[in-house]
C-alpha cells in the first residue's frame, strides 16, 4: 500500500500554474522531504494532501482511498503549520485535546491522551499555559503534540522549523527524525533548507515551477543531480558547462562539480586546471575559495588545517574522475 | 519615541485638560442636578430647591414605559440582525477574495457615512411604495441599515488579525464547519461582535431622525423626550428618564471596556 500518491496533479490558479502535472509516490512509514524554493509548488502539494485545495486535473490517493472531494476533517492526515496555528484563546491542554473533543471523546480520556502528547514533545506539565506564554520552540512542541494526538497515518509538516534559531532548529531535526522512527507514521516536510532536507528525510522530492525535478534518497540528490537546477539548489555545486566536461572528462552535456571535491594546489608548476583566487571567506569548519578557472567562476572549499591561499593568488586545481558529475537531463 | 511615565505634563497643559473635559462632562451633570429640582416649568438656575418627587412621579408616568418599551425592543432586534449579518458581512469580505469585494465593503459601510435624513427619507419612500404599513418593523429596519455597519467594522477588524491558519487548524484536526465556528471563530470574534452589538444597541437607541421618517404612532424614547421638552409640564422627568438612562447605559460600556481590552493583542499569529 502506497501512503500517498499523485497522479499527474494539478493545481492552477487563473493563469498560475501552481502544481504542474506532478506524479508522486510516498512509502508508508517514510520520512519525506519536498524541498523546492518560494513558490515552486511544494507547499501547495502539502496542501493538496491535507485538503485545503483540490487538484485542477489528476488524482490523489492516501492509503488507497481517493482522497479529491474529501473535506480536511475527514482524512486521516495533521498538519504541523508554518506559524503553528495554535487558538490562542485555549490553553496548552485544550489545544492539544482539541482533536479529541471534536471526534466526541469524554473529557478524563482526552485529557489522559493530551498529557501523554505533550509528554511525548517533552512538555509534561504545561498544559495550563496559554500559546502567548511559550517560546517559540515550545509552541512548536505543542503544534506536534496536537497534530500527533489524533493518531494520524500521515503527518503534514510546513517549514516547521523555520522560525527557529539555528540551535533549536538542530535539536528539532535530531528529535522530529527519532520521533518519526518510533511512532512508524509517514512524515511529509516541506522546506526550502536543503540541509533541513538532506538530514532528514528519507527521500527527498525537488521542486521547481510546480513540478518536480528529481526524487531520491538525499545520497541522490547530492552527489547525482539530473539537472543543473537540482545541482545548484541542493548544496552550492559548481555547475559547469558541456565544453568544460568535454576537455575534463571526454563526456557530453552540463556538468556538476561539489566545491568539497576540488583540490586546490599553490604550486603552480603542477599540472590541473589553472585558476585566480578571486575571493576567499572564512566559514568555520572550512574556508571557501570563489575561483577564476578558464573564464569561470568556480567555488571550492578548503577544509580548516590546510593552508588557505591568498586572494590574488595563481592556483591549480584538480579534482578525481568521478568527482565530475555528468547530468543526463537539463532544465 | 515613548514618554517618560514619570515626567509631569506642565501646569497649562493639565489646565486645559482639566477644562476640556470639564466643558464635556459638566452638561451632563446639570441634567442630573435638575431632575431634583422642585421648579417644574422652567429650567431656572440655581435651582430653588431640592426634591426626590420627580423619581417617583416618573415610575407611574405610563407614557415613559411605553416609549422605553419600544425603545429597548428595536434596539435589541436591530442590534441582533445586524450582529447576524454584519459577522456574516465580515466573513465573507475579508476570509475569500471576490469580484467586487470592495464595493460591496462599501456599500455596507454607506448607511453610517450617509446623512440620516436621506435614509430617512429613501426608506420612506421605499416603504411607502411597497404599501408596508408603518410599524415597529419599520423602525427595526431603518435601525438595523446603520448597526449593521458597526458590527461589521468592528468584526472585520478582527477577523483581519485572527490568523486564517486557525480555522483550517481546526478542520484539519477534524472539526466540522459548525464546531469550528463555535470553539474557533466564536470565541475569537466574540468581543468583537460585543462591542460592536453594544455599539449598535446604543446607536439605535438614541436615534431620532431615520426613527421619525420610519416610524407610524409608535413612540421611542428620544422621540417622547423631544415632545416632553416643547410641552411644559413636569419638566424634571425628562431629566430623570435622561439620568437613568446614562446610568444605566454605563455598566454595559464599562463592560465592554474591559472585555475587549483582553482581545487587544493579534490572534494567532504565531510568532
Amino acid at each position: 500500500m502506497i501512503a500517498v500518491s499523485f497522479e499527474n496533479v494539478s493545481r492552477h490558479f487563473g493563469s498560475v500554474k501552481a502544481v504542474d502535472s506532478v506524479d508522486l509516490e510516498v512509502q508508508p512509514g517514510e520520512f519525506f522531504a519536498m524541498l523546492g524554493p518560494s513558490g515552486s509548488g511544494k507547499t501547495t502539494c502539502l496542501r493538496l494532501i491535507a485538503g485545503f485545495e483540490q487538484p485542477t486535473a489528476g488524482a490523489i490517493s492516501i492509503f488507497g482511498e481517493r482522497a479529491e472531494g474529501v473535506p480536511p476533517y475527514r482524512r486521516n492526515v495533521n498538519t504541523v503549520f508554518q506559524d503553528y496555528a495554535l487558538f490562542p484563546h485555549m490553553n496548552v491542554l485544550d489545544n492539544v485535546a482539541y482533536g479529541l473533543k471534536v471526534k466526541g471523546i469524554s473529557k478524563t480520556e482526552r485529557i489522559r491522551i493530551a498529557e501523554d502528547a505533550l509528554a511525548l514533545v517533552r512538555l509534561p506539565g504545561y498544559g495550563t499555559r496559554k500559546p502567548g506564554q511559550l517560546s517559540g520552540g515550545q509552541r512548536q512542541r505543542v503544534a506536534l503534540a496536537r497534530a500527533l494526538v489524533n493518531r494520524p497515518k500521515v503527518l503534514l509538516l510546513d517549514e516547521p522549523l523555520g522560525a527557529l534559531d539555528l540551535k533549536l532548529r538542530e535539536n528539532m531535526q535530531e528529535e522530529l527524525k527519532a520521533l518519526q522512527k518510533s511512532l512508524g507514521i509517514t512524515f511529509i516536510f516541506v522546506t526550502h533548507d536543503q540541509g533541513e532536507a538532506l538530514s532528514m528525510a528519507d527521500r527527498v522530492a525537488v521542486f521547481n515551477d510546480g513540478r518536480i525535478m528529481q526524487v531520491g534518497t538525499p545520497q541522490d540528490i547530492y552527489a547525482r543531480p539530473v539537472s543543473r537546477f537540482v545541482a545548484d539548489f541542493v548544496g552550492s555545486s559548481n555547475v559547469v558547462p558541456p565544453d568544460f566536461v568535454k576537455r575534463h572528462c571526454q563526456r557530453d552535456g552540463w556538468g556538476s562539480l561539489r566545491p568539497e571535491a576540488i583540490r586546490v594546489s599553490t604550486q603552480t608548476n603542477s599540472a590541473g586546471i589553472r585558476a585566480r583566487v578571486v575571493s576567499v571567506s572564512y566559514i568555520g569548519a572550512a574556508t571557501r575559495l570563489g575561483l577564476d578557472a578558464e573564464g569561470l567562476r568556480l567555488h571550492a572549499t578548503v577544509p580548516a588545517g590546510l593552508t588557505v591561499p591568498e586572494q590574488g593568488a595563481d592556483v591549480v586545481l584538480t579534482f578525481g574522475a568521478d568527482a565530475l558529475h555528468v547530468m543526463e537531463a537539463d532544465a | 519615541m515613548r514618554s517618560d511615565r514619570e515626567a509631569s505634563a506642565p501646569f497649562g497643559l493639565k489646565v486645559a485638560a482639566a477644562c476640556g473635559l470639564l466643558f464635556l462632562h459638566v452638561p451632563i451633570l446639570l441634567i442630573f442636578v435638575y431632575a431634583f429640582t422642585t421648579e417644574d416649568k422652567t429650567y431656572q438656575w440655581p435651582p430653588p430647591g431640592f426634591t426626590t418627587q420627580w423619581l417617583g412621579v416618573t415610575w407611574n408616568r405610563t407614557d415613559v414605559w411605553e416609549a422605553l418599551t419600544v425603545s429597548v425592543k428595536i434596539a435589541a432586534i436591530a442590534t441582533l440582525i445586524a450582529i447576524v449579518l454584519g459577522t456574516l458581512c465580515a466573513a465573507a469580505v475579508s476570509r475569500s477574495r471576490f469580484f467586487g469585494r470592495e464595493a460591496i465593503s462599501l456599500l455596507i459601510i454607506l448607511p453610517i457615512a450617509l446623512p440620516g435624513i436621506i435614509t430617512g427619507i429613501s426608506l420612506r419612500s421605499a416603504f411607502s411604495l411597497m404599501d408596508i404599513p408603518f410599524s415597529t418593523w419599520t423602525i427595526v429596519l431603518g435601525h438595523a441599515t446603520f448597526c449593521v455597519v458597526v458590527v461589521y467594522n468592528n468584526a472585520v477588524a478582527r477577523f483581519r488579525r485572527t490568523s486564517g491558519s486557525l480555522i483550517e487548524a481546526s478542520y484539519d484536526l477534524g472539526a466540522d464547519g459548525f464546531q469550528t465556528f463555535r470553539y474557533v471563530i466564536l470565541p475569537n470574534i466574540g468581543t468583537a461582535l460585543l462591542a460592536g452589538g453594544m455599539l449598535a444597541f446604543a446607536l439605535s437607541f438614541d436615534e431620532v431622525i431615520v426613527t421619525t421618517f420610519t416610524s407610524g404612532q409608535q413612540q421611542t424614547l428620544p422621540i417622547w423626550m423631544l415632545e416632553e421638552l416643547v410641552r411644559p409640564r413636569q419638566r424634571p422627568v425628562t431629566n430623570v428618564v435622561a439620568m437613568v438612562v446614562v446610568l444605566v447605559t454605563l455598566i454595559p460600556i464599562i463592560a465592554a471596556y474591559y472585555l475587549t481590552r483582553e482581545g487587544d493583542q493579534v490572534s494567532g499569529a504565531g510568532k
